[in-house]
């Protein structure tokens, strides 16, 4: 098609008309959250068993995006249907949930399905990896908002100290990103963080148009592409052939987060959040059970100081006396499996467990988990 | 003082012969840098700078040696040596930035050599220019000698181990340890199409087809920016004859030219990078599960290669468009034929044609001499040619077997077009018939085709076995 100066200036005007009505009404519309939850997943391709996550998207068929909506929508959990006879248990956490350097089948959900419990009322227990790779509690919070939708029977909330400095609960890009539903949290369970907290990315008009969010756009596309590799290799994680074990000889520093002994502040921490989750699960109807996940105890250097990289032996001491208190206080269910995993069942980080490190968490589990109701 | 009257028609002309002018020197300045732009950074120091300068050393003493005009009279006419003052002029300014700190990386993407070693390179290059046009400018048939060296170096970048030796060689040169030499470290952006260009002049010249060419016009024609790194592959009477040409801008060419950048910019960062995500490569190879996930990352390579080489043909295509050149095509909705022999008549098909010009019809034509048996012919013929196109992407096995596969499909059609001329013909009041066989034809030929992508994207027989045993299912 040859056009004459006239036509080509009246096209390229019409273009530009175009592509800024488009844009405006791409961010006066905000049509991302609906686009999210349309998905190649659970449809064309098998709903993935845990919630995207990737640093290397090349090899993991996988990458980290910040539309929960798309996050869940590609999850297995969006297309199971529930049956009558389900016990379903929704599992939140960090990485360790997650399963960092595990495959599915190793993971804790999988480990827990694999081992085929049922209930003391005959339902079958089917538990859903909704484990995250960040330390929150806010993070966790927000992602158990979008799986109340599924109808849980158990929530089990998988923490650690790490989770819970209140003063981190907004320092991660995927709690950043979801400013409007963090602040629809805070709103609602008067959590402690400020809604107008300058961490909380709040988007201009530019931003919201379709240049300002080709990310998101182009994440949630490439989203559905990998879907297909994931189906056709299962793989949602690269692990690599040898890695850095955990730290074992550590440094003699009691200092946690710019904290000295001898005291663990408990406003410090964020228990408000927890309280959020644990009654967001028992408005969906839900128990839940609160698991304080394994950490490495290490015996090198420095052993006597800190547990751990991340735990100075008093912080995280109190820690645990802290939260033992506050959920007894109110009745909630609690296992406190931190020492549970011996050494050398730990990989390269003082929470991520080998297959059979996780086996003895999934078995500490399954005796409380079968015994509810 | 005489007024002087100029019509309008001659305003017209000399306009259109500036605009000409302009376009022609600034195609040829902006593809002598883009030589030097698009050229990635490499793990041996300056590399990026002495590659691109190895590519316009090659254009210039092949000129040399292929230009009538320079053999005839024996040394440089000025509008010669002009031309050679600006490609030096460009060598050195390009190294000459490493001592203006903030344009340091505008060109080369790591600090270029020192002034003096480009010189002292600049210099040899004109020596052997003179050289060869002296020695070889009036002996066309000697140029052989010069297709045999092009041939011999894009061999060893093509063969790993060669590729790893000249590597270790360059490393030792710039003081660099040998022995962490890779294949990976030699990549010289656009040789394999300039090996072409350069290869189809001297074959030009020794048939005595070569216009007679300036030097502008030859080295953009070597290293035109819009082809450099993806072809189309042009002949230089086709690509001198646009330059040529009297030249305006003009809004038809222009947004035709935006039009098919517009296009090709889609299929490559939209279509193809999408299917990049999960076309089968190595490691996805060893891992997929069962026949139907193996065939669907077949068909998405196969798509994904169209779409990626088609996207960077449109998009060469419409930016020398813009400046009036009209790049051969390279495709023409290759996956919709109905056979094997036409798939390759219209995939890659400046490729296709510069081995039909510059092989395979010689090698025919001196095989008939011969008194060979046409079959015989057709199947030397068409494996050879199908066999070099393949190594011509690298010197491995699996190369090898994608090349044979196809010559072989080749030979396999062509037997069966002579045998079914005769017998099976689909008379003209059954169209629908003809409609069912042509669509039968295109997806066995697609499946063909995409079966043999399975060779092309793997690195090794063993791998690229083992999947076409899961794709049926053994």
């Amino acid at each position: 098609m040859m056009l004459d100066r006239p036509s080509a200036l009246r096209i390229l005007a019409k273009a530009l008309a175009l592509f800024v009505a488009l844009n405006v009404l791409f961010a006066l519309l905000n049509p991302l959250p609906a686009l999210g939850r349309l998905s190649l997943y659970n449809v064309v391709w098998p709903g993935r068993a845990r919630l995207p996550y990737g640093d290397d998207p090349a090899k993991s068929y996988n990458l980290s995006l910040f539309d929960l909506n798309a996050m869940f929508a590609s999850h297995e959990l969006a297309g199971a249907t529930k049956r009558d006879d389900e016990f379903r248990v929704l599992l939140i956490g960090d990485s360790s949930t997650w399963g960092w350097l595990l495959r599915n089948e190793d993971t804790l959900a999988g480990q827990i399905n694999a081992m085929r419990l049922k209930t003391a009322d005959g339902r079958t227990v089917r538990a859903y990896n909704l484990g995250y790779p960040i330390m929150s509690l806010t993070k966790d919070l927000l992602v158990l908002s979008h799986a109340v939708e599924y109808r849980p029977d158990l929530v089990v909330w998988l923490v650690t100290l790490e989770s819970f400095p209140a003063n981190e609960q907004l320092a991660h890009p995927i709690v950043q990103r979801n400013a409007d539903a963090v602040r629809a949290l805070i709103a609602r369970y008067g959590l402690r963080s400020q809604p107008n907290d300058p961490a909380l990315v709040t988007p201009t008009f530019l931003d919201r148009t379709i240049v300002g969010q080709r990310r998101a756009l182009a994440d949630w596309l490439r989203l559905q592409a990998y879907g297909a590799l994931w189906g056709a290799t299962r793989i949602d994680h690269h692990i690599p052939q040898t890695y850095e074990p955990a730290q074992r000889d550590l440094e003699a520093d009691s200092s946690f987060k710019g904290m000295q002994p001898p005291t663990l502040p408990k406003d410090a921490l964020a228990f408000d959040v927890l309280d959020a989750g644990i009654r967001m699960a028992d408005e969906a109807g839900a128990s839940a059970l609160i698991v304080n996940e394994p950490i490495l105890i290490s015996p090198g250097r420095n052993g006597d100081v800190r547990y751990n990289f991340f735990y100075p032996r008093w912080a995280y001491d109190q820690y645990r006396a802290l939260l033992q208190a506050h959920l007894a206080a109110r009745g909630v269910a609690y296992l406190d499996a931190w020492n549970l995993v011996p050494q050398e069942e730990f990989t390269n980080s003082a929470v991520h467990l080998t297959p059979k490190g996780t086996r003895l968490l999934a078995e500490a589990l399954a005796g409380t988990i079968t015994g509810r109701r | 003082m005489l007024a002087t009257e100029t019509s309008p028609s001659a305003a017209v002309g000399r306009l259109v012969l500036d605009q000409a002018r302009a376009r022609n020197i600034t195609l040829f300045v902006a593809s002598v840098l883009a030589a030097y732009a698009l050229q990635p950074a490499m793990p041996i120091r300056q590399m990026d700078f002495w590659l691109p300068t190895a590519s316009l050393a090659l254009a210039v003493i092949i000129w040399a040696a292929t230009s009538p005009a320079l053999a005839a009279h024996h040394r440089p006419d000025r509008a010669t040596l002009t031309d050679a003052a600006i490609i030096g002029g460009i060598v050195l300014g390009v190294a000459a930035l490493r001592f203006v700190e903030p344009l340091e990386g505008l060109i080369t993407r790591t600090p270029p050599p020192a002034v003096p070693s480009v010189l002292v390179a600049l210099a040899i290059v004109a020596l052997l220019a003179l050289a060869a046009g002296r020695i070889l400018g009036s002996r066309p048939a000697w140029t052989t000698i010069l297709v045999v060296g092009l041939t011999a170096l894009l061999f060893a970048l093509k063969f790993e181990p060669l590729t790893q030796a000249l590597a270790a060689t360059l490393r030792a040169a710039q003081g660099q340890a040998a022995a962490q030499a890779s294949a990976l470290d030699v990549r010289w952006l656009g040789f394999s199409y300039i090996f072409f260009r350069l290869t189809a002049a001297l074959r030009e010249r020794a048939s005595g087809r070569l216009p007679d060419m300036s030097l502008r016009e030859f080295v953009t024609y070597a290293v035109f920016a819009p082809a450099l790194i993806a072809g189309p592959i042009d002949r230089p009477e086709r690509f001198v004859k646009d330059l040529r040409a009297s030249f305006a801008f003009n809004w038809p060419d222009a947004t035709e030219g935006l039009r098919r950048i517009a296009t090709g910019a889609f299929k490559k960062f939209v279509i193809a990078d999408v299917l990049a995500l999960f076309a089968l490569n190595e490691a996805n190879a060893a891992q997929v599960q069962g026949a139907g996930w193996t065939w669907l990352l077949v068909y998405a390579y196969a798509l994904r290669i169209y779409f990626d080489f088609g996207g960077y043909t449109d998009i060469a295509v419409g930016i020398a468009r813009i400046f009036g050149v009209r790049l051969p095509e390279n495709f023409n909705r290759p996956y919709l034929k109905p056979n094997l022999t036409q798939f390759w008549n219209c995939w890659h098909m400046s490729l296709a044609q510069w081995f039909r010009a510059y092989y395979f019809n010689p090698l025919t034509r001196a095989l008939r001499t011969r008194a060979w048996a046409m079959p015989a012919i057709v199947f030397l013929g068409q494996v050879t040619t199908m066999l070099l196109i393949g190594l011509w992407h690298g010197v491995t096995p699996n190369f090898a077997i994608w090349g044979l596969w196809h010559g072989l499909g080749l030979f396999i059609h062509n037997r069966w077009s002579d045998f079914a001329k005769a017998r099976l013909v689909i008379p003209p009041e059954r169209p629908r018939l003809q409609q069912a066989v042509n669509i039968a034809g295109a997806l066995l030929t697609f499946h063909f085709v995409a079966l043999g992508w399975v060779w092309f994207a793997l690195p090794d027989v063993a791998l690229s076995l083992s999947v076409f045993a899961r794709l049926f299912g053994l």
